[in-house]
């Protein structure tokens, strides 16, 4: 019995990780910038499809998933925001439909490129004995990463310089130029960091779900819900969410099938936003602006 | 104003026009292929009304578009007849307009997030859809059919007698009369006291508000009359063409139709409508030769679109005749970064 609860808890932990991991990157770039980027399934996809093709090629599976995945999509990311976001800021209906012709274009680059079929790396470690269940260690590492990630992510915005100019700079542009910082080189910086997060998610993920050209249309709709539904506060709220819907996705998926989980969690999002029109986290940070 | 009223007659006559004389000019392939064309255009209109006139950006539309196809394959298998199947594909996407208006309006979720919430139910109908190939799925005697779709939709056929089909031809005609009708109708809704109300909460919701509208209303009305629309657009879909799959809530379908809006610029009927026929040509020109990946082309337009006309075909086009007129040269929109930036403050 005891056992039994140890594996549903990993299977909860591992769900709350998952939803934190693939909704990190949108925290920033949609939470932060206020762009609507419906090309963050894509910027997953090919953080999985660069460690793929990174350890195809004989690099270690870590360093592949780590810095491989993370460097590759913010520099795609980079190019997107000089090339096409840069001239849109502001008009957010305009990026969203910018984003999804991005998200097109990469999805038929890498049809084009790497084939219309699902390919994958194996898990590292192995599993992991819990009485008589196991458990894949990876799953654990997954969760202690992400939790990592998240404490990073918390100290980095709201304890350093530099997260501490980023959202000066979102929230008011103009005073921050006048105070010498250069507004088009934060942007464009915070959106390579928001893809960097991407990346490092779809690496992350890449072992656990395989990587195919249109796996991104999975993530897109649960990340955009939880960064929604997580409001003001970014990483707290999001990880709130992601604690909330996280288990009741995983609990339906066990009960009935992995379709009626996601519809779930799609629709607690939406009677959650009619209750806390702006997000879970008003309630301990305030409304936004 | 004059001017705008009699291009609108105009294309209202030429699609009536199309209608007459196209079955005699075309042949049987083309005539299905724009009668499905057609279809879409119509659905197209819904969108271009709730967003371009209301203000009203929904990505739900192949949601109320796929709630009427599905409406009418289920009711015509289980009737035999077409004659009610009609009404109920136009009524259940509005019942469903309703109660997602409900969550919408009344619980005043802006414009970024009722985007995104109508893309998140558009993609459950999708997933739902999809999971229903066990043959316990079915209303009455249709099966859904899940991933696979429900095939062998039976036509249209004359009101009340289920042996007499409409003939390619005469669906082609039925379509494109319908085209025009419901264009000549949602003009006339926005020349009414209500539209111009509509339009007044599009320009500034605050303001209509203190004047004393009930903009969650006004927004409602729109969107169940976008919805009717959809599903009408639906509906002769897949009468055309016989099959509905659990596609037409897909992540493509879903943004099709807010490309052809935006493509054929926001704020008008005409252009969204005639640029979804071209799109949906170079769609199926591009699907038949395979030379390049019809998403990786399709992701290039988009992107061409929005960086380059940004207002849409329809506007540049009127503003360069404009400008030729008075040899003023033509004033693009695109300013400095910075003051885009500082618009948002």
């Amino acid at each position: 019995m005891m056992d039994h609860a140890i594996d549903i808890a990993v299977a909860v932990a591992t769900s709350i990780a998952v939803l934190t991991l693939i909704s990190l990157g949108l925290a920033v770039i949609f939470g932060m910038m206020r762009i609507i980027n419906f090309a963050h399934g894509e910027f997953i996809m090919l953080g999985g499809y660069a460690t793929v093709e990174a350890v195809t090629h004989g690099v270690n599976i870590w360093i592949a998933m780590l810095v491989v995945a993370p460097v590759t999509v913010a520099a795609i990311g980079a190019v997107a925001e000089r090339l096409i976001i840069r001239r849109f800021y502001g008009q957010l209906v305009t990026t969203m439909l910018a984003t999804w012709g991005l998200s097109l274009f990469l999805i038929g680059l890498v049809t084009a490129v790497f084939g219309n079929t699902t390919r994958g790396v194996a898990a590292p470690l192995g599993s992991v004995a819990i009485g008589a269940y196991s458990v894949s260690a990876y799953q654990l590492v997954l969760v202690a990463i992400t939790i990592l990630l998240s404490l990073i992510c918390l100290l980095a915005l709201n304890r350093t310089r530099w997260g501490l100019v980023a959202r000066g700079t979102m929230r008011n542009p103009e005073m921050a130029a006048t105070l010498g910082i250069d507004p088009v080189k934060v942007y464009a910086a915070t959106f390579a960091t928001g893809a960097m997060l991407s990346g490092l998610a779809g690496g992350l993920l890449a072992p656990i779900s395989g990587v195919i050209p249109h796996m991104g249309a999975a993530y897109v709709a649960r990340a955009f819900v939880t960064v929604i539904s997580g409001g003001p506060a970014l990483i707290t709220g999001t990880v709130a969410v992601a604690a909330l819907l996280g288990p009741l996705e995983a609990a339906l998926s066990l009960v009935a099938t992995p379709v009626i989980g996601q519809a779930a969690l799609l629709i607690a999002a939406v009677i959650l936003l009619r209750v806390l029109p702006q997000g879970i986290s008003v309630s301990w940070q305030g409304t936004r602006r | 104003m004059t001017n705008v009223r009699g291009a609108g007659i105009g294309l209202l006559a030429l699609l009536f026009l199309a209608a007459v004389v196209g079955p005699s000019m075309l042949g049987q392939f083309d005539l299905l292929q724009l009668s499905s064309f057609a279809a879409m255009a119509l659905a197209t209109l819904g969108l271009a009304f709730a967003w371009g006139y209301v203000g009203i950006l929904s990505f739900g539309h192949a949601a109320f578009f796929g709630l009427g196809a599905y409406a009418y394959a289920i009711a015509t298998t289980n009737l035999g007849d077409s004659t009610l199947a009609v009404p109920l594909a136009v009524l259940l996407p509005v019942c469903f307009s309703v109660l997602l208006g409900y969550f919408l309006f009344f619980g005043r979720i802006g414009q970024v997030y009722l985007a995104v919430i109508t893309l998140c139910v558009t993609l459950i109908l999708f997933s739902f859809m999809n999971s229903t190939a066990d043959p316990s799925y079915r209303i009455g005697t249709a099966p859904l059919g899940g991933f696979n779709g429900m095939d062998a939709v039976p036509p249209l056929n004359w009101p009340w007698q289920p042996d007499a089909p409409l003939t390619p031809a005469e669906m082609f005609q039925l379509c494109f009369a319908t085209l025009g009708l419901t264009y000549y109708l949602l003009r006339l809704i926005l020349r009414s006291g209500v539209g111009r109300i509509m339009v007044a909460v599009r320009e500034n919701e605050l303001r209509s508000e203190l004047t004393g509208y009930d903009v969650r209303l006004y927004k409602m009305l729109a969107f169940m009359v976008s919805a009717a629309v959809a599903g009408l657009g639906g509906c002769l879909f897949t009468a055309n063409n016989g099959y509905v799959g659990p596609t037409v809530f897909d992540l493509n379908q879903a943004s099709q139709f807010v490309l052809w809006v935006v493509a054929g610029g926001l704020g008008t009927l005409a252009g969204p409508m005639i640029i979804s026929f071209g799109f949906q040509y170079l769609q199926i020109f591009l699907g038949t030769r395979q030379f390049l990946n019809t998403s990786l082309v399709f992701g290039a337009i988009i992107i061409f679109f929005v960086v380059l006309v940004p207002r849409g075909l329809l506007p540049t086009l009127q503003d360069g005749a404009k400008a030729l007129r008075r040899r003023v040269p033509a004033v693009t929109g695109r300013s400095r970064m910075t003051r885009r930036i500082a618009k948002r403050i």
